[in-house]
């Protein structure tokens, strides 16, 4: 039983940590702002829930599971809007956005 | 340039004495077009006024980088007298200066590094017995610390009821750089009212929200934000935390609130007023409660506050009162820098 757990927790810390070195090179190789900020949303949200995850695992059902569990709550809360508002900005400002990416009507995302 | 020239006061040398003496003449006349072919060379390297000649005409070939693209439609006429005087420097006999401070600069830096090292060498090895720190004050917080204070969190403890006269000149630093903001940032709106009804139409470039994922999430976690921040304020002396880092996070809770709602909605409950008597008042109280601690120490007087059981969250004697004062100084003042930094006032 414990080995199984720990060999649970090993999968998932270490996909986890392949998702968060496949966001990095992403935020490197790409150019364009929308995307690297989707490589690095890709950290803030699956690389760290499956490492805090493992954590969960490792850890056996105690009072510091249910805050592991709270940050992730928290963080796929918070990532996924601060990268709306991010994008939100970069469409208003950037005037060669048609020349970077395929957007079908700059206006209607503006509100 | 060391020969005298006749165009001396065309050049940027004279501009620059003048600049530095701080007589700049109003503006600085066109040159004619006779005058511009006898400042331009065909060699193309005298330096300087060949340069300033050529900016005129708007275009700029040979000697030197090529111009960014802002800087090419830069009359002469318009010409920031800094940047004629950076140029100077540039172009003449400044530039040993730069290169021998660039050799001087390394050589402090290794000196400093070089030094720094040996003198690690020279410390005792951590932990040791003999260690500068390892004096009678550490064995009294760590023997008596908990007993004299009744908080289980040592840190807090000794922050707030050994050093609390540091911390109170802390909590003053937060309340003075907001002052100075705040004089700094409002000065201007006291020069004329007339400014007001031209700020009325740019309102809602300073109003923050309306995005509604935003307002959606906010309803959610701001509360949240809150309730965890008060946490940490009444937890200090029982778990890692305290006045500071609790502040912090209700600041945080504050300016996430009035991002996603805007000003006006934040004012509701949150404005002016508010924070004058939330900011002045925890710091007055604050004093009061020093004043009281360095009274009773100096003449020796116990104090009447009961240190109450350890691990209770009313424990601990003025810890507590402290710690919330403390958050909140700290939660204002993080709210206030935002405000002013992105409307100019509350």
């Amino acid at each position: 039983m414990e080995w199984l757990r720990f060999i649970l927790a090993a999968i998932f810390l270490l996909s986890g940590l392949t998702t968060a070195a496949i966001s990095v090179f992403g935020v490197y190789k790409f150019k364009f702002v929308l995307n690297r900020m989707h490589a690095a949303a890709l950290c803030d949200t699956l690389a760290l829930m499956l490492v805090l995850l493992s954590m969960v695992i490792l850890c056996g059902f105690q009072f510091a599971t249910l805050k592991l569990l709270l940050i992730i709550v928290f963080l796929w809360f918070a990532s996924p809007v601060s990268s709306h508002l991010l994008a939100l900005l970069e469409v208003t400002i950037n005037e060669h956005l048609k020349d970077d990416c395929d957007v079908s009507e700059v206006d209607e995302l503006e509100d | 340039m060391s020969r005298i020239r006749e165009d001396y006061n065309k050049t940027a040398a004279y501009r620059f004495r003048h600049f530095v003496e701080g007589d700049l003449p109003e503006t600085i006349e066109e040159p004619t077009p006779e005058e511009l072919e006898a400042l331009c060379p065909p060699e193309e390297t005298h330096g300087h006024a060949a340069a300033a000649s050529e900016s005129a005409e708007g275009q700029r070939q040979g000697t030197g980088k090529p111009r960014s693209p802002s800087e090419q439609f830069v009359d002469l006429k318009e010409r920031d007298p800094l940047e004629d005087a950076k140029r100077f420097a540039e172009m003449s006999g400044f530039r040993w200066f730069r290169r021998i401070y660039q050799i001087a600069a390394m050589v402090l830096c290794v000196c400093i590094i070089a030094m720094l090292i040996i003198t690690v060498g020279h410390m005792p090895i951590h932990g040791s017995n003999d260690t500068p720190t390892s004096n009678e004050v550490m064995e009294r917080y760590l023997e008596k610390g908990q007993e004299e204070t009744g908080a289980p969190n040592l840190v807090t403890g000794m922050i707030l009821q050994y050093r609390a006269f540091d911390t109170f000149g802390e909590t003053n630093v937060l309340f003075i750089s907001t002052c100075v903001v705040m004089l700094l940032l409002l000065m201007k709106k006291k020069e004329g009212k007339t400014e007001k009804p031209a700020e009325k139409d740019g309102e809602s470039r300073y109003e923050p929200g309306g995005d509604i994922i935003l307002q959606t999430v906010a309803r959610v976690v701001v509360p949240m934000i809150m309730v965890f921040g008060f946490y940490i304020l009444l937890n200090g002396h029982l778990s890692p935390g305290g006045g500071f880092s609790g502040g912090a996070v209700m600041g945080a809770g504050l300016i996430l609130h009035c991002a996603a709602f805007g000003f006006s909605r934040t004012a509701r409950f949150f404005n002016e007023k508010v924070y004058d008597i939330i900011k002045v008042g925890s710091l007055c109280l604050y004093a009061i409660i020093i004043t009281y601690y360095l009274f009773t120490g100096a003449n020796d007087i116990a104090s009447i506050v009961p240190l109450g059981k350890v691990g209770n969250i009313i424990s601990s004697g003025l810890i507590l009162p402290i710690n919330i004062l403390v958050g909140l100084e700290v939660a204002c003042t993080m709210y206030a820098f935002y405000a002013f930094f992105r409307k100019g006032g509350f």
